[in-house]
């Protein structure tokens, strides 16, 4: 009987350490990126490191400014979301209200398939397509631009758009919009004016879940984005975003370089925990 | 008074909101419907048998796969080892062994924040943590990708053991069966739905990583074993299309991959939708 005890014991003890793990990992990621970026910003200097206009980090005097990609991720996800949001939303009303059953299984499969195609692909087609098209469209040396990073961010942004929101309209009693249609509302009216507000919360949540996506997307925008450290001025500019200052310099970096681009990871980082918490206090209250 | 005619302001929102959204609708459409037929219809004519079956050659300027196929299955193998048992036991410790609140409500956060965290920040602590110790290898990779897809797996696994009836346990426990024993023989087997739902969902989030596995697998086109090509630095085909395309300008090369990647993520979709619709089928009856 002690023996048998001794195991449940044991084996609980073995499924704890086995739930704690996530907990470790988050530990761990956070405490290694802090660890590896204090010390350029302590030598660079936090507000020269942060508002720095100008990062050249090969050059014989090196300058280490990050501002320009903070701007650029700043302006490039809000752009996508400028884009992205409106049309994910329109889309998921009419797919969680509108649309017949069989539109709506075909369309989530397209939405699905969407959320599933390789970052890389995005990329390469924005890089083929894109590129040569706004060259083109707007008569500018070259495409590879801030305005091409948008385009291609709000593409990938669309279906956490759209599947979250679909969610959020979905589980909208259906009480409300009869009380609603029974008031003499036309079907539309109840959807925009009873049915959405019901599911802010839901689709607040979808629209920083998007957020928390286009600021943390690197692949497809280093393919589109022309990678230049410049000022965003301007939508054709060739621009560096957070994501991609970190991965185009890693492979040849050393010393102080590469030490500052772990900072910028850890200032990566920071957006991202604090669009997760945003995310998770809209979905608590959607909870509610 | 029942048919009184809308008021002009209100038939033109109404006319608007629904031009907007089967304008939406329609745009989304058609984008994903460009991007299959664009890809596949640049793509497949470049695949051919001599791409699929060699590895790159300077002498013979001749590009072939081979190599990043094999990475590829090499490293959803040893992921899918690797966080199957980590997963599934967290998600089993959460549901059937966890008692205290603030815990689960810890650990919940912890997953959560995980499937937050952008891929290229898991490239960089992937290749602090594990490159630098181990080397650029596929198993730095596969390592950083376990992280990674921790919590698909435990989300997947947790959601189907919640569908296993309270009554199976009880009943379990009723017989003088002990916890363990409840856990092996009656909560496992209700969870197979979802670690089939995951491992999916885990190969298809592989199958498209890149940004974490640059700097933790490298990008090397040797054609290894199993064991060996863990120990190796490899490119997946992710991988190999980015380098390929933004480094070599190979862009028919790259087009092929994304190619093979567009069907392959068809399918995962397609079997992921299947697995879901049976299983749930089969609990119904």
């Amino acid at each position: 009987m002690k023996k048998n005890q001794m195991l449940e014991k044991i084996i609980h003890g073995i499924f704890l350490l086995l739930g704690l793990i996530t907990v470790g990992c988050v530990l761990l990621i956070t405490v290694y990126l802090v660890i590896s970026g204090i010390p350029a910003i302590r030598e660079i200097g936090l507000i020269k490191f942060l508002f720095g206009k100008e990062w050249a980090s090969t050059a014989a005097e090196p300058a280490y400014g990050i501002l320009p990609f903070i701007l650029t991720s700043i302006y490039g996800t809000a752009g996508a979301i400028a884009i992205g949001v409106p049309i994910g939303f329109m889309t998921a009303v009419y797919l969680s209200k509108m649309a017949s059953p069989k539109v709506k299984e075909i369309m989530q499969s397209a939405v699905s398939l969407l959320a599933g195609i390789p970052s890389v692909v995005y990329g390469l087609v924005g890089m083929l397509v894109l590129v040569p098209g706004i060259r083109k469209v707007f008569h500018v040396p070259d495409g590879a631009s801030l305005l091409a990073a948008i385009i291609v961010l709000a593409i990938m942004i669309l279906p956490s758009i759209i599947k979250m929101s679909v969610t959020a309209l979905d589980a909208v009693p259906k009480e409300y919009e009869d009380a609603s249609l029974a008031l003499g509302a036309t079907p539309i009216e109840t959807y925009f004016k009873v049915s959405v507000p019901a599911a802010k919360s839901g689709i607040a949540a979808a629209v920083v879940l998007g957020v928390g996506r286009a600021i943390g997307e690197a692949m497809a925008v280093m393919m589109v984005a022309g990678n230049v450290p410049n000022m965003p001025d301007s939508l054709f500019q060739s621009v560096r975003f957070l994501t991609t200052a970190v991965s185009s310099e890693m492979s040849y970096s050393s010393g102080l370089q590469r030490q500052a681009l772990f900072s910028i990871a850890l200032v990566l980082f920071l957006f991202i925990m604090l669009i997760n918490a945003t995310l998770n206090f809209f979905l608590k209250r959607e909870k509610e | 008074m029942l048919n009184q005619p809308l008021s002009k302001k209100r038939k033109n929102f109404e006319l608007l909101m629904k031009s907007l959204m089967i304008l939406s609708v329609g745009l989304t459409g058609a984008l994903v419907l460009f991007l299959m037929i664009y890809v596949l219809w640049q793509g497949l004519p470049n695949i051919t048998w001599e791409l699929l079956s060699t590895k790159p050659s300077y002498l013979t300027e001749r590009i072939g796969i081979l190599p990043d196929i094999l990475n590829t299955v090499y490293i959803v193998l040893a992921t899918l080892i690797l966080v199957l048992p980590l997963g599934v036991g967290a998600a089993i410790y959460l549901t059937e062994y966890a008692s205290n609140k603030k815990v689960v409500g810890m650990i919940e956060y912890a997953a959560e924040t995980l499937s937050g965290i952008p891929s290229i920040i898991y490239g960089l602590v992937g290749m602090l943590l594990f490159s630098n110790s181990m080397g650029t290898c596929l198993m730095a990779g596969a390592l950083t990708l376990v992280i990674m897809n921790l919590p698909t797996i435990m989300r997947t696994t947790q959601e189907s053991l919640k569908t296993v009836p309270q009554s199976y346990r009880e009943g379990a426990f009723g017989l003088g069966a002990g916890k363990w024993r409840v856990v092996r023989t009656v909560v496992l087997p209700g969870c197979v739905d979802g670690v089939i739902t995951g491992c999916i969902l885990a190969v298809g989030r592989i199958l498209g990583e890149s940004a974490a596995l640059l700097f933790t697998a490298g990008f090397a086109h040797a054609v290894n074993g199993l064991i060996d090509g863990l120990a190796a630095p490899g490119a997946t085909l992710t991988v190999a299309l980015y380098v390929y395309a933004k480094e070599q300008g190979e862009f028919g090369v790259a087009f092929a991959i994304a190619a093979i990647l567009m069907v392959l993520t068809v399918l995962i979709n397609f079997a992921a939708t299947s697995v879901q619709k049976y299983f749930a089928k089969r609990r119904n009856v």
